[in-house]
């Protein structure tokens, strides 16, 4: 990443500013109810300056400081997930004329302009790339995904402030992005020390106000590197937990876990990674045609392993079961490493606080076969 | 890399009924050149839609050397087949397929050829037993095995019939429970197997039905001698898409829907018969 610059705190709109003037919509970050959350950013006093966001277990809490920073918080209930794997989304529509004759056709809602996103983590980087593997790298690729993707510009910025559930370090996803992004930001209090991942990142800071980077502000950077690593206090055993989850199937935690959790799926919303869905029918209401909708789903609901008669994950244990052997095991061999990119969220918005690291331990712990 | 696709459109050619709920439906696509690049392995299933309701995973049980009928056996058990139910010739629907890998058909030749179905799983052996029947002598002694749970349930009973005429061939019917016609015998599937008349260390079995049926008959063929890797199961779990995205069909690391539905017992026998998996 050669060609940085300084971005004063002051000239920051200019980047939303020539992404628009590009095309762009641009997404960002912005404090609503107390949380951080994406959507479509105009100017920068949409951005949440000097949020300082306390997450636990089952607790999200935000403070809004003097600081002159609006990335100092980690991340919000929403990853890059939402905007490119629709929560809803139409796959095709089917008409059929007064002979019975069918026609289908696919969903084509043309974007009307690409995205770009500001204020992307190194946990949603690495998200992504995991649901790019998914999406399109397989026997079939989603056109819909496929369609959003290509035009996406990223513009990451590296954690200063990560919450108390993160654990990105030890997943090796984080805190700071390495790659998948077009630009890269540091922030400090006076702006922000850029740099480009991508051609398009290069053309775009050729637009930019940039000040040459000091050497006592990359000095700054790198301190605040170290200090969002080793803020982390949770993590995961690193590597393939197959073999050892697969050894504990009948581990008497899974059922522990199960008393406490709901089965709400909240977990597999805010995971960046999650990838479930069903398909529904909606017949359109003037009788013109009928729409095959596409909508999340997760492995903690019933209808998830329903066959005629039968739910395969009859009890919540197994439904727990499914979810962390899956993301922490099964993920290795369908894609090549771990489905938790350590963002943590799953954590902090399960309303009662079941946390993937201690669970985990508590699995592995036991010895149990 | 293929593009996730729509449905095409078929049409209904054919409609029978084989028992109070079950009925065949022969399909055709409309579009020619459809038809003309259409082909299917056995063992294969497509997605059926029916407009204004919905899809679902349905195995494909015609003659896959005549690919230009597309012939599937349903159960109504619900909202889309009940649908499907009412289907009369003429009648269109959707359709989207074929996919998954279907039955080890290149690993049969000159081997004894076992198949043990239960229920409805007769349906997706149909197009191995075409295969079988049509090149009878590329294999050694077969055994066709189908279990129902009231005797009432058989369906395709001539064409057992016919089965039992070919030479090397045994056919071999249970039923839980049978009524006063029943000639075959009384109990489980895998109490037929005493009177098999194969070499089972030198047999592929092909084997589709409930999942409780599949474990305990996959178990006793292991001890009878057969081997891991020659006994091959049609699996089910829930599908909503088909193509490797939706998650539903996950059974371990696998996705149903594109690594099977069918899998030799051995890339499976860590979670086979596992509870709540
Ligand atoms: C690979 C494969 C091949 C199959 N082949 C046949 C066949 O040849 N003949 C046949 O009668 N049935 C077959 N089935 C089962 C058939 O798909 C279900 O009976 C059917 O989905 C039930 O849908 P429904 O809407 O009528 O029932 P409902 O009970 O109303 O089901 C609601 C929804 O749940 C899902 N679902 C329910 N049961 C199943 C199931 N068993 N498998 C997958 N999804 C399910 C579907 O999305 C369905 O629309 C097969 C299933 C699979 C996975
Ligand atoms: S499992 Fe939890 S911590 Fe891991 S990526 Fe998903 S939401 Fe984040
Ligand atoms: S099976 Fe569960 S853990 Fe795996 S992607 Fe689906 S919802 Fe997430
Ligand atoms: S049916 Fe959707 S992943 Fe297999």
């Amino acid at each position: 990443m050669d060609g940085t610059g300084f971005l004063q705190r002051e000239h920051f709109g200019e980047l939303i500013r020539i992404l628009a003037g590009r095309g762009y919509r641009v997404i960002g970050p912005q404090l609503r109810d107390g949380a951080i959350v994406y959507d479509d950013l105009s100017e920068v006093a949409q951005l949440p300056s000097g949020v300082i966001m306390d997450v636990q277990p089952a607790r999200v809490h935000a403070t809004v400081t003097q600081l002159p920073r609006y990335f100092s918080w980690a991340n919000g209930p929403q990853a890059l997930k939402p905007l490119l794997f629709r929560p809803v989304e139409t796959l095709w529509q089917a008409c059929r004329d007064d002979k019975g004759r069918l026609e289908f056709s696919a969903a084509d809602e043309q974007e009307a302009r690409p995205l770009a996103v500001i204020g992307v983590r190194a946990c949603d980087l690495a998200a992504l790339e995991l649901q790019d593997r998914h999406f399109l790298q397989g026997e079939y690729s989603d056109p819909h995904y496929a369609r959003r993707r290509e035009g996406l510009l990223l513009v990451a910025v590296n954690c200063t402030h990560p919450d108390a559930t993160c654990f990105c370090a030890s997943t090796g996803d984080g805190p700071q992005a390495r790659t998948g992004f077009d630009l890269v930001l540091d922030e400090l209090d006076t702006g922000f020390i850029i740099g480009a991942g991508s051609k398009r990142g290069t053309a775009l800071m050729e637009d930019l106000s940039l000040l040459p980077v000091r050497e006592d502000q990359l000095a700054k950077a790198a301190v605040s590197h170290q200090a969002a690593r080793e803020a982390q206090t949770r993590a995961l055993p690193p590597g393939d937990l197959y073999d050892a989850l697969a050894a504990r199937r009948e581990h008497p935690h899974w059922q522990a876990v199960a008393e406490r959790c709901l089965s709400c799926g909240n977990c597999t919303s805010v995971c960046p990674t999650c990838f479930c869905s069903h398909e529904r029918e909606q017949p359109r209401l003037d009788g013109s045609g009928s729409v095959h909708l596409r909508e999340w789903d997760s492995c903690f609901s019933e209808g998830h392993s329903y066959i005629t008669g039968l739910v395969i994950r009859a009890e919540p244990r197994h439904r727990y079961r499914q979810w962390l052997t899956h993301k922490l095991g099964a993920w290795h061999r369908q894609y090549g490493r771990s489905g938790c990119v350590g963002c943590g969220r799953c954590i902090a918005w399960c309303p009662v606080g079941i946390d993937l690291c201690e669970e985990t331990a508590a699995v592995l712990g036991g010895g149990h076969d | 890399m293929t593009e996730r696709g729509i449905p095409m459109q078929v049409e209904v050619v054919e409609r029978v009924q084989e028992s109070p709920t079950v009925f065949t439906l022969q399909l055709r696509l409309i579009e020619e050149a459809q038809r003309d690049a259409y082909r299917f392995d056995p063992g294969q299933f497509n997605m059926l839609y029916l407009y204004g309701v919905g899809e679902v995973p349905i195995s494909i049980d015609g003659d896959p050397d005549r690919p230009e009928l597309l012939q599937h056996t349903i159960r109504e058990v619900g909202r889309v087949s009940g649908g499907l139910a009412r289907l009369q010739p003429g009648d269109r629907l959707g359709l989207r397929g074929p996919f998954g890998r279907g039955w080890p058909m290149e690993r049969l030749d000159g081997r004894d050829v076992l198949i043990v179905t239960g229920g409805l799983g007769c349906a997706p052996v149909l197009p191995v037993i075409a295969r079988l029947m049509r090149q009878r002598e590329r294999y050694r002694r077969v055994a066709i095995l189908q279990g129902v749970k009231h005797s009432d349930d058989l369906i395709w009973r001539e064409r057992y019939d016919e089965w039992a005429r070919l030479p090397d061939t045994q056919v071999l019917l249970a039923a839980d429970v049978a009524g006063p016609q029943w000639h075959g015998a009384v109990g489980l599937v895998t109490t037929l197997f005493e009177r098999l008349d194969i070499d089972l260390a030198n047999s592929t079995t092909m084997m589709c039905g409930p999942e409780p049926m599949m474990v305990a008959a996959s178990r006793e063929l292991l001890q009878r001698g057969a081997g891991e890797d020659d006994i091959w199961l049609s699996m089910e779990r829930n599908m909503q898409c088909a193509v490797g995205h939706c998650g539903h069909c996950q059974y371990g690391e696998k996705f149903i829907c594109r690594d099977g539905p069918v899998f030799p017992y051995r890339e499976i026998a860590a979670l086979f018969g596992q509870r709540g998996v």
